[in-house]
Order: C-alpha cells, then sequence, then structure tokens
C-alpha cells in the first residue's frame, strides 16, 4: 500500500507535484496517468526517497522509504531502464543490488530467468537492446519479491512482443495480490492493464477512480447526422422530444437514441441525410479531453488539435470523433476545485 | 540497513568495472616505472651536484618521484569509483537500494580507500626498493632511520589522494568536471604554489604540498617547512575530511 498526502514538488518557481494525495491499494493494478511533464516520474521519484518533497507526505506501508529495513524487499522500482553502470555485466549489476539489501545470490539467478536474460547474464549491460534494459531493471524490481511493484513508463520504446510480456507479467504480479503502480501517458495501453487509475496534469489530480468506472463515464457512444436541411432537421427531433448538439462542420450529435429512429424521424419528415452514422468516442479522446486544460507542451503545427478547455470537439481525423464536451465534467469538477482552493 | 550489506555490495560494484582495473594498474605502473628511471638518472648525476645538494640527496623520496605523475590515476581512480554512479544515473538505482545516503557513501569509500591502501602500499615498497636497486652507492635501505616511515608514508599519500579525490567527486558529480578541477590542479597549480617563493606559504598547506613531506627521509638544508611528516600528513588529512564532509552533507541534502 502506498499512500500521498498533499505530497508536493516545487522545482524554484515551477510546481512539479502539486498536492497529490491519494492510495494506492493491493491486488490490482493501478495506473498512473499523465500527459508529459505531468509529474508522475518526480511522484515516483519522491516515493523513493530520491527527491525531498517540499511539502506532504508519502509512505509505504505506513513507513517513509528510508525507514524500510532493506526496501527492495518491500518496493521493487524500474524508474529508468538505463539507470545502471553499462560497464558491470548483468549478473553483477543484480547481484551488488542484491547483496545491500541481504537477497541471496540464488535469487540472482532465479529473475534472471524470469525475464529470460539468463543467457546474457555474463554480459556488459551497454550492449543490450532497449527491451533488454527493460527487463534487466525489472529483474531490478523483482530482486527482493516485494509485494509492492513500480514501473515508470515500462513499456516505452518496447515492440509488441515486449509490451505483451510486461501487461501480462504486471496482470500476473497484482494476481498474485501485489500492488502493482505503473505510469503512462497513453490511455490506451492503461485500459488494457489497468483495474484503477490515477490521472494527473500539471503535477494535479484529475481523476482517481476504477477503470470500469472511467469507461462507463467516458465511453459515451452518441449518433452523428449530416444533412442539407439541418435547420430542418433540428426542429423535427426537437419536436420529438431529443436533444441535438450542434458538433461544427454541419453536423449534429445526438446522444442515448438509436440510428435507426433518427432515420425513421427523418424520412417521416422527408428530410435528406447525407450521414446517419452510430459513434464511439475513444479512452483516448477522454484522457485528452480531462488533461486539455493541463497539457503543458502543445504541438502548435496541428491545427486540427483540441484548443485547451474543450469546446465542441474537432475530430481529430481518426475514425470516431469527440464528442463536445468531452469530458466536460471532469474539467467542472476540477474548475471548482481550483476555486475552492 | 547494515553496514556489512552495503560493503559487501560496493565491493561487487567496484571489481566489477574495468575502470578500477585500468586506473589502479596504470597508478603502480606509472609510479613504479618512472620511479626506476628517475632514480637511476639521479644516481648517475649525483657527482654533477654541488656540495649543498649532496647533503640534501634523499635517495627514498627520488624513488617516489614516478608518484607524481602515478598519483594522476589514482585521481582518475577515486573520482570514477563517485562519479561513475551520477555519470550513469546508477546513482539512483544505488540510492533506492541503500536509501541512507550516508552509509551508502561511506561504504563505497571503505571499500575504494581500502583498495587504494594496498594498491598504495605495494606500489611503495616496490617503488622504493626497485629505484633502490638502481642507485648503485647512493641507495637507502629500509633499516635506516625514517625510512619505513617514508615508504609506508608514500603509499598513505597515494590513498589520502584518492580519497580526496572521491569527496571532491561526492560535491561535483560530474566526472569530467572532478577530474577538469582535480588533475590540473595537482599536477601543475598546487606544484607551482608550493615552490613560488611568494605563494609558498600559503602553497605549502595544499593538501599534495604538506601530504608530499611523509615521503621525505633527509630534509632540504634550508628546510623552513612549520611541519613534520606526520605534521604534514595531518594537513593532507584534514583536506581529505572536509571533502568528505563536503560530500557528504550535499549527497544528503540534494535529490538524487
Ligand atoms: N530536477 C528537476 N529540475 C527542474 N524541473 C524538473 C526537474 N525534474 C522535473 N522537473 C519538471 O517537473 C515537471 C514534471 O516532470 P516529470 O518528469 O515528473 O513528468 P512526467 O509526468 O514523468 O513526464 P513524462 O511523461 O514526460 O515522463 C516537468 O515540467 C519537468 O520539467
Ligand atoms: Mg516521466
Amino acid at each position: 500500500m502506498i499512500e500521498l498526502a498533499g505530497l508536493t514538488k516545487r522545482y524554484g518557481e515551477k510546481v512539479a507535484v502539486d498536492r497529490l494525495t491519494f492510495t494506492v491499494r493491493p491486488g490490482i493494478v493501478t495506473g498512473f496517468l499523465g500527459p508529459n511533464g505531468a509529474g508522475k516520474s518526480t511522484t515516483m521519484r519522491m516515493l523513493l526517497g530520491l527527491d525531498h518533497p517540499t511539502a506532504g507526505d508519502v509512505r509505504i506501508d505506513g513507513l517513509h522509504y528510508d525507514q524500510l529495513k532493506d526496501p527492495m524487499t518491500y518496493i521493487g522500482a524500474l524508474l529508468d531502464a538505463k539507470a545502471m553502470h553499462g560497464g558491470r555485466s548483468a549478473f553483477n549489476h543484480l547481484l551488488c543490488l542484491a547483496q545491500s539489501n541481504g537477497i541471496p545470490r540464488a535469487r540472482v539467478h532465479e529473475v534472471l530467468d524470469t525475464v529470460g536474460l539468463t543467457a546474457v547474464a555474463g554480459k556488459k549491460a551497454k550492449g543490450f537492446s532497449l527491451g533488454m534494459g527493460q527487463r534487466l531493471g525489472i529483474a531490478g524490481a523483482l530482486l527482493g519479491d516485494p509485494q509492492i511493484l513500480m514501473f515508470d513508463e515500462p513499456v516505452n520504446g518496447l515492440d509488441p512482443e515486449g509490451i505483451h510480456w510486461i501487461r501480462n507479467l504486471m496482470k500476473g504480479l497484482a494476481a498474485q495480490g501485489r500492488t502493482v503502480f505503473v505510469s503512462s501517458h497513453l490511455m490506451s495501453e492503461m485500459a488494457l492493464t489497468a483495474d484503477h487509475l490515477v490521472v494527473i496534469g500539471q503535477g494535479r489530480l484529475l481523476a482517481d477512480t476504477s477503470m470500469a468506472d472511467f469507461i462507463r463515464a467516458n465511453s459515451r457512444s452518441y449518433v452523428r447526422l449530416r444533412s442539407p436541411q439541418q435547420e430542418r432537421l433540428r426542429d423535427v427531433l426537437h419536436e420529438a422530444g431529443i436533444t441535438v448538439v450542434e458538433a461544427g462542420n454541419g453536423t449534429l450529435e445526438v446522444d442515448g437514441v438509436g440510428a435507426d429512429r433518427l432515420g425513421e424521424l427523418a424520412a417521416g419528415a422527408g428530410l435528406v441525410l447525407h450521414e446517419l452514422s452510430p459513434q464511439q468516442a475513444s479512452l483516448e479522446e477522454a484522457f485528452m479531453q480531462l488533461t486539455a486544460e493541463s497539457v503543458e507542451y502543445h504541438a502548435h503545427s496541428d491545427p486540427a488539435s483540441s484548443p485547451p478547455g474543450a469546446g465542441p470537439g474537432a475530430p481529430s481525423g481518426g475514425v470516431s470523433g469527440p464528442a463536445p464536451g468531452w469530458g466536460e465534467q471532469w474539467n467542472q469538477q476540477q474548475a471548482r476545485k481550483n476555486e475552492g482552493a | 540497513m547494515a553496514a556489512t550489506q552495503v560493503l559487501r555490495s560496493e565491493w561487487t560494484k567496484i571489481r566489477s568495472v574495468s575502470s578500477t582495473v585500468w586506473t589502479l594498474g596504470l597508478a603502480v605502473v606509472v609510479s613504479i616505472g618512472l620511479g626506476i628511471l628517475i632514480s637511476w638518472l639521479a644516481s648517475n648525476d649525483f657527482d654533477n651536484l654541488g656540495a649543498k645538494d649532496r647533503m640534501g640527496f634523499d635517495a627514498t623520496a627520488i624513488s617516489f618521484a614516478g608518484m607524481g605523475l602515478g598519483q594522476l590515476a589514482m585521481i582518475v581512480f577515486g573520482v570514477l569509483v563517485v562519479a561513475n554512479e551520477y555519470s550513469t544515473g546508477m546513482i539512483r538505482t544505488s540510492l533506492s537500494a541503500v536509501p541512507q545516503r550516508g552509509t551508502f557513501l561511506f561504504c563505497k569509500i571503505a571499500v575504494a580507500t581500502l583498495l587504494a591502501l594496498v594498491v598504495g602500499l605495494i606500489t611503495a615498497f616496490i617503488a622504493f626498493f626497485a629505484g633502490q636497486s638502481v642507485m648503485g652507492e647512493h641507495k637507502a635501505s629500509i633499516g635506516d632511520a625514517g625510512v619505513l616511515r617514508a615508504v609506508i608514508g608514500a603509499g598513505l599519500y597515494m590513498t589520502l589522494i584518492a580519497v580526496f579525490s572521491m569527496g571532491v567527486a561526492a560535491m561535483l558529480r560530474s566526472p569530467m568536471l572532478s577530474l577538469g578541477i582535480l588533475m590540473p590542479f595537482f599536477f601543475l597549480i598546487s606544484n607551482i604554489l608550493g615552490n613560488v617563493s611568494a605563494t609558498e606559504k600559503i602553497g605549502q598547506f595544499l593538501p599534495d604540498q604538506a601530504g608530499l613531506k611523509i615521503m621525505e627521509v633527509v630534509s632540504p638544508v634550508d628546510d623552513d617547512t612549520p611541519y613534520g611528516p606526520w605534521g604534514g600528513f595531518g594537513i593532507m588529512a584534514l583536506w581529505v575530511v572536509a571533502a568528505l564532509i563536503g560530500g557528504y552533507v550535499l549527497l544528503k541534502k540534494r535529490d538524487a
């Protein structure tokens, strides 16, 4: 169990982590989601006592990190796979870590086997590919057979097979009752692995919710309509008691009514339809809307990207367009919180 | 965190990187090789010396002349042991494994110091006997007054040079910055400050200038150094302690 209470980190004027309070529970994979620069890595470094918090507190099983005796047996972490001396062999890298925490040498062989690096155990780490380095880092995290595992963007740069392996590893660890805390900036990745979600943006907590709730709240489906007789179509639908939202580019969007009924209504009124299509907004879009206001580094080159503040969504060119006001609840909630603060 | 665990871990770290072997190997080879060469040249030159210089002829100290260059390899050893943790990013992994930063730093330095001491003493004894063996009638004997102290002192000097470098590297973190400051300082600046009469008064209190006193058996004729062999060594040791405290305080305070 990891508990954060008002955890804050300032670098000079910049607030990297802003009063984060949440708990990471055992037995599930908790996804820690946020755009680049949101403060995920900084939070994880504070958790390991590497960075000193400016304010607030973070505890592991009720203790500060430096109060843990042989900390690797409580919590194993992979922050940066490159955080090792490239001139040292994989075996010796793990051996020196094991010795510092009183972990028997035999365990080094075990974890090398688990991550599939036995054959290259004697090779220098600097010759390793990205994926091998990542596996070695994970071997280090598993070394103390800890009840808590923490990974910072573990699938970054991995090939599909590597991603698949890590996904299953994390799920397996959680299924054994362990606490798994994993960061990512990809919602789609989290949707496949995480049971619980903690979303941050610019250091602030934006959401702390179960994956199921997040999907339920955000994977709304809707129907998109286009008609040369838009005004009339809108009136017809209105008379039928259906709420219509104008989504720009001459399209209308309707929530909670099937495409068949909408088609019949249009036909009944003799209206021409150019489009009548059921849509499903992706979780990625929900995430983008949620964090839109807090994204620090916008790519200004893309004129189609949503402006901060999530107005009527501009389609991002994918199969499905975002619904207007997507994730608006979260933004509003956040705005209220900020006003209160 | 049991210190014995951390000591064992740091020993694994130090023996499993090649920089340990080449830096220490270079220190041994350069100190001994250059020492033999200079000993041979000096003893051949003896007859050309003036009376004053003949009286000040220190066969023991001359056989350690190679350490002037060999100590640079010791500096590289000391710097890399500590600063490689930072340049490779290993420091975060290390401090996650051993969050007690004082324990981490001092176990690391203890292991490296012990290794430097063994290598330093071996170097000093070989440099002494090899150097004397080419000095013919001018040679000193290990049984002469002050000679054993000077030989052991030379080994201790090499050790403290390495430890001082570890302290500086712990403060500066970057291997390049540490080497860029320490190498010219010990190879040039300190020599100049210690030997130019205008700056001598201050220069003789610099770590290496003070520490070198312990290798001396015969004092120069008009020697006015305000400290003896162990006094000089004590001054050097104070510098080392200061560097270590600086390194510890900064490590404790800074984000890793
Ligand atoms: N040592 C530091 N000094 C100054 N600013 C820092 C430092 N470390 C992080 N920051 C700043 O703090 C903010 C949070 O950074 P952090 O690396 O924690 O983000 P992140 O969520 O891990 O991002 P990413 O997805 O890119 O890894 C960033 O704006 C970053 O520039
Ligand atoms: Mg990061």
